[in-house]
């Protein structure tokens, strides 16, 4: 160390600083890459001038703008978040049963995961739908199946969160038709449908006829729900997927926002006030393993809708400018290999979550590189967020990790590279031109390949993959969740059963409707939820939108 | 000189998640390999009929969506009924031990799981290619 702590000089700022750097420049490191998960460099040691901080600017107090600190002024000490397990599989009365067992446990809101063909917008019994009715998630392809998930659960009591895109707004048609006939107020149902369409054709390409009629459905749910459904959540604008499909932490952040504020753009332009829609928009993040890097993004996310709506969309009203969001632990970091292993992973990724301020979360379970959750693994994970929640005293203070040196840099470097994106893809004539041209596409695949490349070199480590590894030849030591087969013979004799009973006349003179509608203009959702009164089916309403706006076609990136 | 191979990679049924399927044909492709990508949501039909139509050595199909069981035997069946039942077909995705047992007695070489390292699947097309190519050329 340095001689000149001996004698009457004090040792200066600046001594200690060029010590340290003697030091580091004479330590031996250890043979790894140092940087981010998603490859971004990373400093040693991070002091006051990284940070790039204005803390009145940058920051404020919870509940306050830019809302760094977190969208409400209690955070946790008011409400703990929501936990929200996100569940389907098989016909919609196994489903059901799955729902009534995790609120049993204390789970507090439900998430429906709905199986391929319905997120198609497919009939149980469409030839195309063969093999996978029930298996990614639950098959819902009329109001009487819906009648059936939601049988026994109070529709004005528990919040419902419907991941569905392409067909979104006749999945929330059927809920509010179904809500109607257990004689509850529309005004009273709350929840979430995720009806993000961009980051479809960006990345998880569930989706149902091109972007711009795709638009006109969105921009006529905020205007239905805003006057009719009003505690509805119209929009989850989802980075989630962005990330799982491969990006890096600042993609996902960047692609989001600038998906969120073209929903903004669409609202204004179909003659919506801001402040009339934008109090509704919420978002979905995913947490993945880089603790600090996730918890940054986070914060950002925050700062950067603040001032966009603000700034930008001229909203007045405090909750237009509210980044709330949901949060999902990453699917993809959890491994096949020793897959016990993944409830710690998916421990650290809830914790950065809630260090992050989300306003609900699902946590994984640990048996899905393998098969659909079985009930044990889906209820450690809910128990790991009580855990969370319960025993860490980590929820008593709000955004406890401001002011560290190194989370405000990366927040602020977040940041930065989020709105370097907003200029790209300005210059690229904007969302659907990039989407039109696989600009997203392609940045998210370069991500994905070159992280597969790290794993593969070993300059990022993956305990049980890369590193650590037990002879895996035996197979996985756990259960293994089977979707019952019996599910898809279910849903076809529900669905004949459905048309035939049904006033065939009535059900096509809404289809006729939902037609003219598409042609002449006029609330689609209005026109749903009309369809869904006369037993109409998913497929058969999603086959008029594929006939009269046609259908997406996947532009070519390899 | 050596021949080169061709794949195609084919994503059957509705299931949307590409990111394995796109990694993999990348790196097929940086092996040297001539890679087709059949594009998402493609019957067993479709994708035998490209593969038909590309003249492929190799036919790999992901699938994350769990039906597999339904979806891979009818990608062999269309294309045995192609002419084609001579590829060397191979598959990947969330596929559980039993089942992979089960497609790989029913004329799949090999199924690729979550963590594999992608040289290992470039190198089992490779071998298996390389195996039958010397095959044919001792047979004539």
């Amino acid at each position: 160390m340095s001689t000149s702590t001996q004698g009457a000089r004090a040792v200066t700022a600046a001594d200690s600083a060029a010590a340290w750097r003697a030091a580091m420049e004479q330590a031996k490191l250890r043979d790894v890459e140092f940087t981010t998960l998603s490859g971004a460099e990373l400093q040693p040691l991070y002091g006051p001038e990284d940070s790039g901080l204005d803390p009145e600017r940058d920051l404020g107090y919870p509940g306050q703008f830019p809302f760094t600190r977190g969208v409400h002024a209690s955070m946790y000490r008011g409400r703990l978040w929501t936990m929200r397990q996100f569940a389907g599989f098989g016909s919609a009365r196994e489903t059901n049963e799955r729902f009534k067992f995790l609120l049993d446990h204390g789970q507090t809101g439900l998430s429906v995961a709905f199986d391929f063909p319905t997120l198609m917008g497919r009939d149980g019994d469409d030839p195309l739908a063969k093999g996978e009715v029930g298996q990614a998630g639950v098959a819902v392809s009329s109001l009487r199946d819906m009648q059936t998930l939601m049988a026994g659960i109070p529709m004005d009591e528990v919040s419902t969160s419907m991941t569905i895109n392409g067909p979104a707004p006749i999945l929330l048609a059927f809920y509010i038709a179904c809500a109607a006939s257990q004689g509850v107020d529309p005004k009273l149902v709350r929840g979430t449908v995720q009806n993000d369409i961009l980051k479809e054709y960006q990345a998880q390409h569930a989706w149902l006829v091109p972007p711009e009629p795709a638009l006109r459905m969105i921009t006529d749910v905020m205007a239905y729900c805003a006057e009719r459904v009003p505690q509805w959540n119209t929009i989850s604008i989802s980075g989630y997927h962005i990330r799982e499909a491969g990006s890096t932490a600042a993609q996902e952040l960047a692609f989001t926002l600038i998906n969120g504020t073209e929903y903004v753009r669409r609202g204004i332009a179909a003659g919506l006030a801001v402040d009339a829609f934008a109090p509704r928009l919420s978002f979905f993040f995913d947490s993945h393993l880089d603790f600090f890097e996730e918890i940054a993004k986070f914060r950002a996310a925050r700062r950067i809708w603040a001032r966009k709506m603000r700034d930008e969309f001229g909203a007045t009203d405090p909750r237009s400018w509210m980044c709330r969001f949901h949060t999902q632990t990453a699917g993809v970091s959890l491994t096949a290999q020793q897959p016990e292993n993944n409830i710690v992973r998916t421990a650290f990724e809830a914790l950065a979550a809630v260090l992050g301020g989300t306003q609900s979360l699902h946590t994984n379970s640990m048996d899905e590189t393998l098969s659909l959750p079985t009930e044990k693994a889906v209820k450690i994970a809910l128990r790991t967020q009580q855990m969370i929640a319960e025993e860490i005293e980590v929820a008593h203070v709000a955004d406890p990790l401001a002011g560290s040196y190194f989370v405000e840099a990366q927040t602020t470097r977040l940041e930065r590279e989020a709105l370097r994106y907003f200029e790209e893809v300005e210059k690229r004539g904007g969302v659907v031109p990039c989407i039109e041209s696989g600009y997203f596409q392609r940045e998210i695949h370069g991500s994905a390949v070159r992280y597969q490349r790290a794993i593969e070199r070993g300059t990022k480590k993956i305990v049980g993959v890369n590193c650590y590894r037990e002879d895996d030849g035996a197979g996985p030591p756990i259960e293994i969740h089977r979707i019952d087969p019996k599910s898809e013979k279910e849903a076809c004799s529900g669905l004949a059963e459905l048309r035939r009973k049904r006033d065939s006349r009535a059900a096509q003179r809404e289809l006729d409707a939902v037609r003219d509608a598409c042609r002449a203009g006029g609330n689609l959702l209005e026109r749903f939820v009309a369809a869904a009164h006369a037993d109409c089916t998913l497929g058969e309403i999603a086959e008029v939108l594929r006939q009269e706006f046609g259908e997406f076609k996947e532009p070519r990136i390899l | 000189m050596q021949r080169k191979i061709r794949v195609l990679v084919g994503k059957p049924g509705l299931d949307g998640h590409d990111r394995g399927a796109k990694t993999v044909a990348s790196v097929l492709r940086d092996h040297g390999m001539e890679v087709i990508y059949s594009g998402l949501h493609k019957t067993p039909a479709a994708i035998a009929e490209i593969a038909l139509q590309e003249d492929v050595d190799v036919v790999g199909l992901s699938i994350l969506s769990g039906a597999h069981m339904e979806l891979f035997p009818r990608v062999r069946e269309e294309l045995r009924a192609r002419g084609m039942g001579h590829v060397l077909l191979v598959g990947g995705g969330i596929i559980p031990g039993d089942d992979i047992a089960r497609l790989e007695e029913g004329g799949f070489a090999k199924l690729f799981g979550p963590g594999t390292h992608t040289d290992e699947i470039a190198r089992f097309i490779r071998e298996e290619m390389e195996k039958r190519w010397a095959k044919e050329r001792a047979d004539v």
